[in-house]
């Protein structure tokens, strides 16, 4: 076992290894092919009810269950940071249904399921990056109803996202979209990046991981394959940017990872530490300032 | 300085382990159990069956103990069990038109071949609190009648209309039955993918969707045409035998709604029907569920689909009490990086507009 995973020595018994039966795994296993084969392309699956509430990350659950073998090595990470709660539940879960090794590291995991964020350390082609998505059609804001978005993606009928996009340019100067900033995949489907910030976007650009997204309420499965091109809508004029802070890391120093604020007080104090939590530990131990 | 959340696992355990002293309450206080919930609570076990799809008193019983009450969770519990548990056979469709009848009303005729049986029913019961109950070990429960059961043929009351032509057959569809728990919603849905996410669909959202077409959003006319309470037997035909052989018996509640219908281009005017079933005592549900069943089928009467009750993508991706409520309370996870990404950008453009 490799340094900083750990293994989980009781697993729950009476249940299938990774909860699901085998059926519904290669079921699920079907659609991420598919998904795979049409990048961007939402798949429908016969998503189960998982023991983790909808909105919770079940989509994202059953892709990793239906992938993850006994050599794998899982992280798991909610607002880029291993340690937040239901992070740590999800992590458990797996931890009792399958005992395999997990870990915080980034570079040691085989498989990284995440909600919300991308690790800032680059992922390798030997590496499978599961996202949990809870709304999974770019075009829902603008179109209810899924009968039409879909004849809307058949038809790459994207106008009116970009008429969304150009009156917000219009109105306030700039795209008004923080997060789950809608991306082009490999040139043909729109596709929601799941609620990650668009800081993250550019990282599932030619990315050499395997990206799955999992949206177990809504029962659809999207991929993108390794180096296959993701672009962030934008104009010639108005090209997509990312946000930047004026502050660093207070931990690290990092002017490059994305930050969260932290209020200090009630007087208005905060600072700014890096979300990936990670990628903050591996740079002060790298700069021989090791955590307490 | 560093203060944000850590310690996540610590903070799960101690709030699981608060939960379950919570669950059991005062420990001074008998424990409660799964037969005294069966029998006592036995229509919050009846609605936890429904939907959470599994007809089964005693895992019920146990997930409404397991949820401290809350029937939504033991709902989903239950489901979640359900889940996992492998597909062996498909049994034949149960036969409500037999089997022993507990309750049986129409609203449509004075009298039915069959007679009009009340059963055990709120219905008639002035809402009063009985406080002889609050004294526990209340000596007496009211003697059984003489007859309890109805014993006479109890056809069904739409067959006597459909005699003389005056309701529509009950509509065949052409396709195969579909399966909710295998395969993703898909649009227009089928009649029988519809019945099946009604009967699984959340009974409040079920109530207010019925309601509203009573109150003029999708209005269509009904009657009560059959309440029917009873025991039916279930049967399945193993491929080894050839025959079909009885596995189980269980109570349904059925409900079907007879509404007018003006005709079509095509069709003269006739009764059409609205259909509602659930496992156990569950009127309520049924009723609810036979009126959104004959809303939803308002595209193919060719009626305008004005309404949210007969708006199909809006009532069938909406009523599974296990989706809403999941994704409802999703909200308490943590969302600060999209608040960040929220925050840097209303800041940046305040700045600008103070400019």
């Amino acid at each position: 076992m490799m340094d900083g995973t750990s293994a989980t020595a009781a697993t729950t018994t009476g249940y299938n290894f990774a909860y699901l039966d085998e059926q519904t795994k290669r079921m699920i296993r079907r659609a991420i092919l598919k998904a795979v084969a049409v990048p961007g392309y939402q798949v429908p699956f016969a998503s189960r009810e998982m023991p983790l509430p909808y909105g919770w990350g079940t989509g994202g659950i059953q892709v990793t269950a239906s992938i993850i073998g006994q050599a794998d090595v899982l992280k798991v990470i909610d607002q880029g940071a291993d340690d937040t709660t239901n992070a740590v539940s999800i992590r458990k879960f797996f931890g009792r249904t399958t005992g395999v090794a997990t870990t915080e590291r980034t570079i040691e995991a085989t498989i990284v399921q995440t909600r919300h964020r991308v690790p800032e350390t680059k992922l390798r082609d030997d590496q499978i990056i599961v996202y949990q998505v809870p709304v999974p059609e770019p075009l829902r804001w603008l179109e209810p109803r899924e009968a039409e978005t879909r004849k809307m993606h058949a038809l790459s009928e994207y106008g009116p996202m970009h008429v969304k996009l150009y009156e917000d340019i219009a109105r306030y100067g700039r795209v008004t979209t923080a997060y789950d900033y809608p991306v082009m995949v490999d040139g043909r489907y729109l596709m929601r990046p799941s609620p990650i910030p668009k800081f993250d976007n550019p990282k599932l650009d030619m990315c050499p991981a395997l990206q799955l997204f999992g949206a177990g309420r809504e029962k659809r499965i999207y991929a993108v394959p390794p180096y296959t091109s993701v672009k962030s809508l934008d104009f010639e004029d108005h090209p997509f940017t990312i946000e930047s802070w004026d502050e660093a890391c207070a931990i690290c120093g990092s002017t490059e990872s994305f930050l969260d604020e932290v209020i200090t007080d009630d007087k208005g104090g905060r600072m700014f530490v890096c979300s990936d939590t990670d990628y903050c530990g591996e740079r002060r131990k790298e700069s021989g300032d090791e955590p307490a | 300085m560093y203060v944000a959340v850590k310690g996540g696992e610590r903070a799960i355990d101690a709030a699981h382990g608060m939960l379950d002293r919570a669950r059991r309450g005062d420990p001074k206080v008998p424990e409660i159990s799964l037969d005294q919930i069966s029998e006592q609570l036995a229509l919050s076990v009846d609605r936890v069956m429904t939907e959470g799809s599994v007809y089964d008193r005693e895992l019920a019983a146990l997930a409404i103990k397991q949820a401290r009450g809350d029937l939504v969770e033991a709902i989903f519990l239950l489901r979640a069990y359900r889940a996992t548990l492998p597909r062996l056979a498909v049994t034949k469709p149960i036969e409500t038109g037999g089997g022993t009848v507990r309750r049986r009303i129409s609203a449509t005729f004075k009298d039915v071949p069959g007679g009009q049986v009340l059963g055990p029913t709120f219905d008639y019961t002035h809402r009063l609190l009985d406080f002889t109950l609050a004294a526990e070990g209340r000596a007496q429960v009211h003697p059984p009648d003489e007859a309890t059961v109805s014993l006479d043929p109890t056809p069904r009351v739409a067959d006597v209309l459909n005699q003389e032509g005056l309701i529509e057959a009950i509509p065949q569809g052409d396709e195969p039955d579909g399966d909710v728990t295998r395969e993703p919603l898909r649009f227009p849905a089928s009649r029988s993918v519809r019945l099946q996410n009604l009967a699984r669909g959340d009974e409040g959202f079920l109530l207010a969707m019925g309601y509203s077409t009573q109150r003029g959003y999708g209005r269509n006319h009904p009657f009560a045409g059959e309440i029917r309470l009873c025991d039916v037997e279930v049967e399945i035909v193993p491929e080894e035998l050839g025959f079909p052989v009885v596995i189980g018996e269980m109570t349904v509640t059925e409900c079907e709604m007879v509404n007018q219908f003006k005709g079509s281009a095509t069709v003269p005017p006739q009764f059409t029907r609205g259909y509602g079933l659930a496992f156990g005592e569950s009127e309520r549900k049924a009723m609810a569920m036979a009126l959104v069943d004959r809303a939803l089928r308002a595209e193919e009467l060719d009626e305008t689909v004005s309404a949210p009750a007969q708006d199909q993508e809006f009532v069938l991706y909406h009523s599974d009490s296990v989706e809403a409520s999941g994704f409802v309370q999703h909200l308490k996870l943590p969302h600060y990086v999209d608040f960040q990404a929220e925050l840097n950008l209303v800041r940046r453009m305040r700045g600008e507009a103070a400019e």
